[in-house]
């Protein structure tokens, strides 16, 4: 092995390891972690474990602070974004389950992310709620609300307003949900 | 022309109604553009000669400040339109309250990655926790250092005990009587067919006084002075004393119902969300 491959061989390792084990509450690390792990060219170890994690159905997932992704991101803007590692592909609604969730809590994470989107990212908890009641049980809205909010995927202000949280960005590709829900026939 | 004094009022109250459609607007996500900034501003120009005190100024400067944030509010209304995520929030809505749940899993699977994590002892962590391990003391040592004073045991008195609060200073029995002549005034007076909604009936001023009535009222039900009638689909429950006490408990099949007091609960009664 040429001392260039076994630099970045030992690079990627330090990489999987940094972001596969959870180091804080929420899952991932910081840019300005991986440079401090990894080294200044952290973007270009990242770029070749992702190729790495393709045949896996995994990628390295960068997520930017603020609403919009930067077309080319500079260095400062990778540091201060957020790396995971995520699904490439799409689940199978047996398998979300398998993961530990119910088609209805999940189904509920779905028409409330969309809605949320819908209102330019904030709704009140109160008609959230009222568009869940239509398809849960009212003793469970609350209890899922809060779930999704413990989880990450939302969160909650001292108004009741609720808001997409990192966990959404993370996860959710917003505009495919957006427009898959727009183009099914109901 | 009105006096100045009429002027300054009126110019105060005007300013004070912008501020508080501002912030409607800003707090419920209403539509930005119901306001007209024009019109806002012409109003504001209009009374600003008026001012003369602090407070006056301030409260322009705040319209101001408010109107600010609305027109930011219009600036970002107008940004999201123009993007790709940019929907009729109506006809989403309405696909939503439509779509099966099944298909909105089977869409939403197709737009979520989850994030992959795990959660596992490293050899850092482990040597960490050995560390601790090592220079934590037993757990005997480190109860003597806390153990506490010991204190005589003796008889409390009855009077002791109504003064610490713990006992009240009537019997409890004819505390459970007057308790029970109060729920059938209740109902006589706010009742309806003979019942009387839980939550009104406990519902007091402070939450401690809440508590108090709720823990009587347990025994009104215990004892066969009065009944729950509890309507899960309808999440209502109503309060019904009977008109002697009923004393063959035992030949029914007796439930607990667990009935959560919580100061939002409380809260909620008390801005009249509890009792529709």
């Amino acid at each position: 092995m040429s001392r260039r491959k076994a630099y970045y061989a030992n690079k990627i390792k330090r990489a999987v390891h940094v972001l596969f084990y959870r180091k804080h509450r929420k899952p991932g690390v910081k840019g300005w972690e991986l440079r401090k792990a990894l080294g200044s060219d952290y973007p270009k170890v990242l770029k070749v474990l992702n190729k790495h994690l393709k045949p896996f159905d995994l990628q390295v997932k960068t997520v930017f602070e603020g609403e919009k992704p930067p077309e080319k991101p500079t260095l400062d803007q990778l540091n201060k974004a957020r790396f995971c590692i995520t699904l490439r592909g799409e689940l199978t609604p047996k398998e979300a389950k398998m993961m530990g969730w119910r088609i209805d809590d999940l189904a509920g994470l779905a028409v409330t992310i969309a809605y949320i989107i819908s209102k330019r990212g904030k709704a009140t908890r109160k008609e959230v709620e009222e568009l869940l009641r239509n398809k849960l049980p009212g003793w469970k809205v609350g209890i899922n609300v809060d779930r999704y909010i413990r989880y990450g995927y939302l969160m909650e202000d001292e108004n009741e307003q609720l808001y997409l949280d990192w966990r959404t960005h993370t996860e959710v590709d917003q505009k495919a949900l957006i427009d898959l829900v727009l183009s099914t026939e109901t | 022309m009105q006096p100045k004094k009429t002027r300054t009022k009126l110019g105060r109250e005007k300013l004070q109604r912008i501020i508080d459609m501002c912030e409607s607007v800003e707090e419920r996500s209403l539509d930005p553009f119901l306001l007209d900034v024009d019109e806002v501003i012409s109003v504001i120009k209009e009374y600003f000669p008026e001012w003369e005190l602090p407070e006056d100024l301030c409260l322009d400067a705040e319209t101001i400040h408010h109107l600010a944030s609305v027109i930011k509010l219009q600036s970002e209304w107008v940004e999201h339109r123009s993007t790709s995520l940019y929907t009729d929030p109506f006809l989403l809505e309405e696909k939503l309250t439509r779509i099966s749940k099944e298909d909105i899993v089977n869409i939403f699977v197709k737009a979520w990655h989850p994030t992959v994590e795990l959660e596992q002892i490293s050899i850092h962590s482990l040597a960490e926790a050995i560390k601790y391990w090592k220079s934590l003391l037993p757990l005997n040592e480190r109860w003597n250092e806390l153990s506490p004073e010991e204190i005589e045991i003796g008889l409390a008195t009855r009077e002791e005990l109504i003064s610490q609060r713990i006992l009240g200073d009537t019997v409890f029995s004819e505390e459970l009587e007057k308790f029970w002549h109060k729920l059938k005034g209740e109902v006589e007076e706010k009742g309806e067919d003979g019942k009387i909604r839980y939550w009104n009936f406990i519902g007091g001023e402070t939450y401690e006084e809440t508590v108090h009535k709720a823990f009587m009222t347990s025994f009104l039900v215990t004892y066969g002075y009065a009944t729950l009638e509890i309507y899960p689909l309808e999440e209502e429950m109503f309060i019904k004393p009977y008109e002697k006490l009923l004393t063959k408990i035992g030949e029914k099949q007796l439930v607990s119902i667990p009935i959560a007091i919580t100061a939002e609960d409380w809260m909620k009664w008390k801005r009249g969300e509890l009792s529709e």
